[in-house]
């Protein structure tokens, strides 16, 4: 509202600026070129008398102005011709067309809906709603300022990690470590940045990193990275009995569980229980749906394991392909029916079986 | 609200400048004196709205409102607070507000000081002068519009350009943009003399203050652009003939041509039709170059946004209003009427002389600058016409131009005598050639050229204070020469000072583009480079932080005949937000010479490249420019009238003495 009002004021100033001089009687002052000449002639009499000038130049020029100066005022003045008729016409377009066409001008181009967003006024949006983006670079603006704020490196890193900015995230953990000192659980964060930042690759830099952070036994993460380190030198002995020893310590409702069961299942199907626990069902109720698709996507990780070892398994072959559709994966779910059909080559009334299936799951054709 | 409140003032601006330019134009058609009257209010009041448009545009960049889209682009919360305001107009957008805000301002200044005007010239060169406005704030509203607003406003902005973070900024474009637009005035004017078909002395009374003031910010800007350039690109030149300085030159050129031809207009009536295709063409050459920066024809430093639109949108402004004036002139100049005889050995003589070589150099760089653009349009061949070609037509055409400069002077108004002013002269011949030969003796025979444009250089200082001393009689007649002086028109001063700054300023590029030392060296710490007489030793580099950058600084300790005369600390700075850097440049002064240091590449072991540049009287450059400045503010604060006294003839003597 307060726009609008403020705009209404400049268009009342913007129209008295037209109507002003055209409610004057007195028409403005008019300069004339006689007027130059006169003074032309002073000025050439001044010069004379100081000196500037000798006599017969100051009476040349003197001539040579007062030529300009008659001719100058013989010319006619023109009469002036004031109309009342078009200094109303004029009032009216300034009242009625420019106010319109500029208020015209102004919408089709302008927001006048739109706030302002100064700095001042964004520092005190709540931090539940800000985005992850904006309070990363309200932190890196922090740091920009102090970057030796160990504290601040260190809420960074794990934001980095989650926007998939893993570059920066091994910079800022290396900065923490840096600023603030190297601690099992700062070690252990430098682990998985790196090997974050290398595609999934635990290099030996971050195996480095993460037996350092090994040196505390409670720190979870660090195991399971020198798990995987282990699992991708090859040695997946070594892998399953770290994993096994940490699945044994997690309580049931560790977030890392499922993911340790996961792994595991990768390896070797018959390390990990077939089918959820009754402590897994007890922990799926208690988990959050995106717990509950990981804890199922490990469960169903492991049944694939075990078929491909042990094609015969033909309620195995129905339940895994029922579980692929629960999880949403249409594509493994048609790879599996093909797989579950090869499994079976003689057994017509098997076939039947699948491909009835899989015509009431819509995946025919 | 204050970005909307800003944006609707442009508005508002637009439709007075349409009332201005239809209202006034025909209240002088009709000779009806209340709408020629409309024109000063309307004027004063479209200047009040673009200045509240600019400061609302300005509050949003100080408060990083990051809902406007320009703000975003060109700024960041933590940048420094004179960064904040410079950045206004460190873009395309906000640059042409300043351009429009400059315009609209000179349309005000004329609406205020002209009282003495007759009133149809006064009401037909406001009404030009709003025609301008309206095709640029239409211009800024279509195609470039300050106040876009965004939906989602980011959290942080994207940076100003890092190269534009600097103190130049704050004046470079301001003082350019003055003289610039300042030659819009005389357009009016002169368009508004050949729409009435009337023209004389007392008009070039009127325009010529006009000229002057945007010759003096004009020469300013140049010299500050010149400067920025020199200690920002880390090279140690001050003139590239870049086509955007010559976009700024050709203007010049122009102007300095039409201030000299309009003094032989004011005072002696002649070269009228001349003058006023000067001051059209000067302006027109503004356009140009504007059109050049701002199109993206070019690309450079200036060009800061490309878009084809925009280009194609000046370049109608530009053949409206170049071609319309040009089309006038051709119409109605041959029955302008012509007067004011002189000799060609004259006063009048000497400044056809200077204008003939001025719009000449002028022409050259138009060439010089145009061709390869318009090959290139045409053909797709790229050409590059460099400084090699400019220093050769240029330096060629300047020799004689230059050495004119101390006679005009002294010649008398309307028939001279050369001889004698040649005789008044001989001092000054005599000084420059000792200097002359002084300079061969001193730096060898590297070349005949280099001291011969020393003592050209001597030769227009001396000449110019030889017309205050001939003026004064400081010789004959030493005890009254005080008197004399403070009695001098200070219009006079003006000339002599302004020729004064030529003269230095060539001395300053002389001496810097000839006897120069460079080297170029990779050195290690407390490592020591010998430059011209002084030991450079290298101490280190250190990080260090600024307000929105980090920077390596490299610190030297200068040292001559082992005595330690300062510190240098070259840096190179990098702007995290746009991810680039900049070389700051370390300057010296050693009197009116400077040592130039500039960093290069870091090296692994501690090692950095480093420019180490030594120039003699470089300084000069500037101070020329800054002494010319101040001659043509001596000029302008003259407000006597003046009058060129014509020598009589012998004849018109001896009737006289009769």
């Amino acid at each position: 509202m307060a726009l609008w009002f403020v705009l209404a004021l400049m268009t009342m100033t913007a129209v008295f600026a037209v109507l002003w001089p055209l409610s004057r009687t007195r028409s403005a002052t008019s300069g004339s070129d006689v007027a130059v000449y006169r003074d032309q002639l002073e000025e050439v009499e001044r010069d004379r008398v100081a000196g500037l000038i000798a006599a017969p130049e100051a009476e040349a020029a003197r001539v040579e102005v007062a030529r300009r100066l008659i001719a100058a005022a013989d010319t006619p003045e023109a009469k002036l011709n004031p109309s009342l008729r078009r200094r109303r016409m004029t009032a009216v377009a300034a009242i009625g067309i420019f106010p319109l066409a500029a208020l015209a001008l102004y919408l089709a181009l302008g927001s006048p809906l739109q706030p302002g967003s100064p700095v001042s006024a964004r520092a005190t949006i709540p931090l539940q709603q800000q985005s992850i983006e904006s309070m990363i670079a309200q932190v890196e603006a922090h740091l920009e300022k102090n970057p030796e704020d160990g504290r601040g490196w260190e809420v960074l890193a794990p934001a980095y990690l989650r926007t998939g900015r893993y570059d920066d995230a091994v910079k800022a953990v290396r900065n923490a470590i840096r600023i603030l000192g190297s601690t099992p659980s700062r070690e252990a964060d430098l682990g998985e940045a790196l090997t974050a930042a290398a595609n999934g690759i635990v290099t030996a830099e971050a195996k480095a990193a993460l037996e350092r952070g090994a040196t505390d036994a409670g720190q979870e993460k660090a195991q399971y990275f020198l798990g995987l380190a282990a699992e991708q030198d090859g040695k997946s002995s070594e892998a399953i009995s770290i994993w096994r020893r940490q699945l044994e310590r997690a309580g049931p409702d560790a977030p890392w569980r499922p993911l340790l069961v996961q792994s595991l299942s990768r390896l070797d199907p018959k390390a990990v229980p077939p089918g959820p626990t009754l402590d897994d069902i007890a922990a799926a109720q208690s988990l959050s749906a995106e717990q509950r698709n990981e804890m199922i996507a490990g469960m169903v990780g492991r049944l694939a394991a075990r078929l491909k070892d042990d094609a015969t398994d033909f309620d195995g072959w129905l339940r895994l392909i029922r579980a692929y559709m629960v999880l949403g994966d249409r594509d493994k779910a048609r790879a599996t029916i093909v797989n579950a059909r090869s499994a079976f080559p003689g057994d017509s009334e098997k076939r039947q079986r699948i491909d009835n299936l899989a015509r009431s799951l819509g995946l025919d054709g | 609200m204050i970005a909307e409140i800003g944006h609707y003032a442009l508005v508002l601006a637009l439709g007075l400048a349409v009332i201005q330019a239809v209202v006034p134009v025909i209240g002088a058609r009709l000779n009806d004196p209340t709408l020629m009257a409309v024109a000063e209010p309307v004027a004063i009041a479209q200047f009040g709205f673009v200045a509240l448009s600019f400061a609302a545009l300005t509050a949003s960049y100080v408060s990083s409102d990051f809902s406007v889209a320009n703000v975003v682009i060109n700024s960041h919360s933590t940048m420094p607070l004179i960064y904040k305001f410079t950045s206004v107009w460190g873009n395309h957008e906000g640059s042409m507000l300043l351009w429009v805000l400059i315009l609209t301002l000179f349309g005000a200044l004329v609406a205020l000081f002209s009282a003495n005007l007759p009133a149809m010239l006064r009401a037909d060169a406001l009404g030009i002068q709003a025609l301008i406005a309206l095709a640029f704030h239409l211009f800024i509203l279509v195609t470039s519009n300050p106040f876009a607003r965004l939906q989602e406003p980011p959290f942080e902005g994207r940076d100003l350009n890092p190269v534009l973070q600097d103190f130049g900024l704050a004046v470079h474009p301001p003082f350019l943009y003055l003289g610039y637009v300042g030659f819009s005035v005389t357009f009016s004017f002169a368009v508004a003399a050949l729409i009435e078909g009337r023209i004389d002395a007392a008009w070039a009374r009127w325009v010529r203050p006009w000229a002057l003031a945007a010759w003096m910010a004009l020469t300013l800007g140049i010299a500050m652009g010149s400067y920025w350039a020199y200690y920002e690109l880390g090279w140690g030149g001050w003139w590239f003939w870049d086509p955007v300085e010559n976009a700024s030159l050709m203007p010049w050129l122009a102007g300095t041509a039409l201030l000299h031809s309009a003094v032989v207009m004011e005072k002696r009536n002649a070269l009228k039709v001349w003058t006023i295709l000067l001051a059209i063409l000067a302006f027109s050459l503004s356009l140009i170059g504007t059109f050049l920066v701002r199109s993206g024809v070019l690309t450079s430093v200036h060009a800061f946004a490309t878009d084809p639109t925009r280009g194609v949108f000046i370049l109608g402004i530009l053949v409206f209003f170049i071609g319309g004036a040009l089309s006038l002139y051709a119409w109605r100049a041959p029955a302008l009427k012509q007067g004011g005889l002189f000799a060609p050995i004259s006063r009048e003589g000497a400044l056809v002389f200077n204008n003939l070589f001025l719009t000449t150099v002028c022409a050259t760089i138009f060439v010089g600058t145009l061709y390869p653009l318009a090959l290139e349009a045409i053909t797709a061949e790229k050409i590059s016409v460099g400084a090699p070609f400019f220093n050769a037509t240029v330096g060629v055409l300047a020799i004689p131009l230059l050495f004119a400069v101390p006679f005009g002077p002294l010649l008398a108004w309307k028939r001279g005598d050369l001889l004698g002013a040649a005789q008044r002269l001989i001092a000054a011949f005599g000084i420059s050639l000792v200097v002359i030969v002084a300079a061969f003796a001193f730096f060898g025979a590297k070349g005949v050229l280099a001291p011969a444009a020393i003592g050209l250089a001597v030769f227009i200082m001396i000449g110019a204070l030889t017309d205050i001393a001939e003026r004064t009689q400081v010789i004959n007649q030493p005890s009254n020469a005080f008197r004399r002086a403070a009695g001098l028109p200070r219009g006079a001063w003006g000339t002599a000072v302004a020729h004064l700054g030529v003269g230095i300023a060539l001395l300053g590029i002389v001496c810097e583009s000839n006897f120069g030392s460079e080297h170029i060296a990779s050195v290690k710490p407390s490592q020591t480079v010998a430059l011209a007489g002084y030991d450079l030793t290298f101490e280190g580099a250190v990080p260090r932080q600024g307000p929105n950058y980090r920077e390596l600084v490299a610190k030297f300790t200068i040292r001559r005949d082992g005595q330690i005369v300062g510190v240098m600390e070259p840096t190179k700075r990098s702007f995290a937000a746009r991810a680039a850097s900049t070389t700051e440049a370390a300057l010296m002064a050693r009197g009116v010479s400077q040592l130039y240091l500039s960093l290069g590449e870091p090296g692994t072991d501690g090692s950095i490249v480093v420019r180490a540049y030594y120039k003699p009287l470089v300084l000069l450059i500037w101070l020329g420019a800054i002494v010319m400045f101040a001659g043509g503010a001596l000029s302008l604060s003259d407000r006597r009238l003046r009058v060129g006294a014509p020598k009589p003839s012998r004849s018109s003597i001896l009737q006289s003495a009769k």
